[in-house]
């Protein structure tokens, strides 16, 4: 228990505090690492590339300078009613956003951050992208302040607010400037234990409360056998030909030189093509796989799932780069049950929760809110359980959409295939025999079909209690429960042909998660139903039996009012 | 239990909407007219007729869609607002009705594109704090609009929550 700080003159004002002052150690070589195809260029070629290496390093210096600049000029404070970020040198802006706003915190860290014992934190708050989304950004703050703010974000305004000393205090701010400096002992009751009440502002306990910790989920080494499955590799063989790209770009390597690279190819010239192709897609598919799994490992090292009493839910995971989530679970307004094709032919699932402040696959925020890596379905169903709080809404039987979807999911899949055929056609237009084209379409047509099938099946709905339930989706079928509460509104979508089949696409938005859950190809009613029970009375006012009201949009006159 | 379903909002948007979306819609088609008779004019090789019957059609869609499309969406473009909800219904091929509580707006805002000037319209715009809520109201009389915004921001303001 600290000491609170002697009785001054009450003041609204906090410390600003600053990022580490080891950042300085990082700009500069993560910005030189980014630039390592120019420098590689630069150093093994010289001056053979002409100016443009050195203009790519001088904007390299800029890059560095840049970041020195906003490390010293990014300040933070956190105050009893604000998080504070002021950044800029000429153009000082502040980002001011209220406490009560913040949903959650994500604390990541690289390599090199961590052998300096520094960390990124982004706090998530309710605001949707217009307003400067990025910018509760704070890169390279010491793992402890991380580590602090975090509870005091967190874990501790409610108790910290809710403290007879500070009742005592609640009085509005201007009026505490100049007001009697002895707020804290004249209030009843014992002392709050970490609350610097004399000063007016809020400065952090440093041994609040101390909540308990319960673990819902753990990494099980087997489940790194589904690494090859998640095709998360295809991702890094990009990046690596990207980076080889550059490099022989910049260098002006030629790859036929290359040793390698020329025994591969002149073994590939020398053995029929179709033996090539079918070696070239075996050496693909084991690179993927083991790259893959590798990427499973980095990601998900030492994944675990704790519930914080406080009424959080903290995410660890990660062994080069580790990634600290912590989520506000009253904000919590769902799960989705996301099974990639590969993961669901192997009996897996991935579970993610749908929150508001961790938007799902966006820049920094990306895999910010997933709960459980790819893992054994049942696994994955008791997670989203324990973290939903039922079962019900993962596991009930969903209904299905009505047949005219079916069509509609095989006409657009075909579409899709026909479009790839036109290609092939055009690729091979005087070049070769139409044989190329009919091969596409052989491969092409059958799996259109079988993708369209899918996805029908795939579709269905449900209102579970509180929950409604969204399932969509072949090559990734999500099943997505969210909560009424987070529901701020529907779209009903009808293109011309779904209107002469009666089907409509229903879309509840949310500040949560994806921000739309669909549900494709649904029957008018159905529908409205399910709108009206998750927005209850809201759309009393426009409704009308069905037998009154002809289909088409323009057909009741009667109503109409014209203005303007 | 006799199966409900939404029927459309009640309020039309301004006449003069009409004329505003025909002009829109007419200046893409001609810088698209522009295009080709440019290509048409510097053609060298080619044999004309592949201009002229490109020329034709593209003359002969740009009419059909300036006749039929603002008249079509002027009879889907409407929108209604009750004590809890907004209520708008857009498009022509595609229709799409969205549906927002007032109690979970965040921001109303009013515009003017150069052209609803013109024609003395406005659009209204309001958020949700959802990335995928906006409702946009195109083609209301400025005076409604600026009515419209001023109202639901009375209201907006009065009923706290916005489900973040």
């Amino acid at each position: 228990v600290t000491t609170a700080t002697p009785a001054t003159p009450a003041t609204t004002e906090v410390d600003w505090r600053r990022l580490s002052v080891r950042m300085l150690l990082v700009h500069p070589v993560v910005e030189s690492l980014r630039a390592l195809p120019v420098i590689f260029g630069l150093l093994i070629v010289g001056s053979r590339s002409g100016g443009g290496g050195w203009w790519s390093l001088i904007g390299v210096g800029v890059a560095v300078a840049l970041g020195l600049l906003r490390w010293a000029t990014t300040r933070y404070r956190v105050t009893r009613e604000h998080i504070e970020i002021q950044r800029g040198l000429v153009n000082r802006r502040v980002v001011t956003v209220p406490r009560d706003r913040v949903r959650s915190v994500d604390i990541t860290a690289h390599v090199l951050h961590r052998v300096l014992g520094l960390v990124k934190v982004a706090v998530g708050t309710g605001e949707s992208d217009r307003q400067r989304h990025e910018s509760l950004v704070l890169d390279g703050m010491a793992t402890g302040d991380a580590a602090r703010l975090r509870e005091e974000l967190l874990h501790q305004r409610r108790p910290t607010f809710a403290s007879p000393v500070l009742d005592g205090m609640s009085v509005p701010i201007g009026a505490a400037v100049g007001g009697p400096a002895t707020a804290g002992p004249t209030t009843a009751g014992p002392p709050g234990p970490a609350v610097d009440a004399g000063a007016g502002g809020y400065t952090a306990p440093v041994s609040g409360p101390r909540y308990s910790e319960t673990r819902l989920a753990k990494l099980s080494p087997a489940w790194i056998l589904y690494g090859p499955f998640t095709l998360s590799g295809l991702v890094t063989v990009g990046v690596v030909l990207a980076f080889a790209w550059r490099t022989i770009n910049e260098a002006h390597v030629n790859p036929e030189r290359v040793g390698i690279v020329r025994s591969v190819t002149d073994e590939l010239t020398a053995i029929p093509i179709g033996l090539a192709v079918v070696e070239v897609i075996i050496a693909a598919m084991i690179v993927i796989a083991v790259l893959s799994t590798l990427g499973y490992v980095l990601a998900f090292w030492n994944f675990s799932l704790t519930r914080n009493e406080a009424g959080t839910l903290h995410i660890g995971r990660g062994l080069l780069t580790t990634r600290a989530t912590t989520i506000e679970e009253r904000r919590l307004r769902g799960v989705e049950l996301s099974e990639p094709l590969l993961l669901r032919a192997v009996g897996a699932a991935r579970c993610i929760a749908i929150t508001t402040g961790l938007r799902v696959g966006r820049g920094a925020e990306r895999g910010g809110s997933l709960i459980l890596p790819p893992a054994p379905r049942s696994e994955a169903l008791r997670v989203g359980e324990d973290v939903l709080g039922q079962a019900a809404p993962l596991t009930t039987q969903l209904v299905g959409h009505p047949r005219p979807a079916l069509r509609r999911r095989l006409t657009r899949s075909l579409f899709g295939a026909a479009v790839l055929i036109g290609l092939a056609g055009l690729l091979s237009w005087g070049v070769s025999e139409p044989v190329w084209v009919i091969g596409v379409a052989i491969v092409a047509v059958p799996l259109a079909i079988l993708v369209g099938i899918d996805r029908y099946r795939s579709l269905g709905h449900a209102v579970v209690g509180h929950h409604v339930v969204f399932r969509l989706g072949s090559l990734v079928r999500r099943r997505s429960a969210l909560s009424a509460d987070g529901v701020i509104g529907f779209t009903l979508r009808q293109s011309f042909f779904q209107r002469r089949s009666g089907l409509v696409t229903l879309t509840a938005t949310t500040a949560a998660g994806r921000q739309r859950y669909e549900l494709l190809d649904v029957r008018a009613g159905t529908a409205v139903a399910i709108a009206n029970q998750a927005l209850p009375g809201i759309l009393n006012p426009f409704l009308v039996q069905a037998q009154v009201q002809a289909s088409g949009p323009s057909r009741s006159p009667a109503s109409v009012v014209e203005n303007g | 239990m006799a199966e409900m379903t939404l029927r459309p909002p009640q309020l039309l948007v301004s006449r003069r909407a009409i004329g505003y979306w025909t002009v829109r819609a007419a200046i893409g088609w001609l810088v698209l007219l522009a295009g080709e008779t440019v290509l048409w004019l510097n053609n060298q090789q080619d044999p004309a007729i592949v201009y002229e019957v490109v020329l034709g059609i593209t003359l002969v869609a740009a009419v059909l869609h300036l006749v039929v499309m603002p008249q079509w969406r002027y009879r889907v473009h409407r929108w209604e607002r009750t004590g809890e909800a907004v209520y708008t219904q857009s498009g022509w091929f595609n229709v799409e009705r969205r549906i927002a509580p007032i109690s979970r707006i965040q921001t109303v805002d009013s515009r003017m594109g150069f052209f609803e000037r013109i024609f003395g319209l406005a659009n209204v715009t309001v958020t949700t704090a959802s990335a995928a809520g906006p409702l946009k109201i195109h083609g209301l009389d400025r005076e409604l609009a600026r009515e419209l915004v001023d109202d639901l921001i009375r209201t907006t303001q009065a009923t706290p929550g916005d489900a973040t």
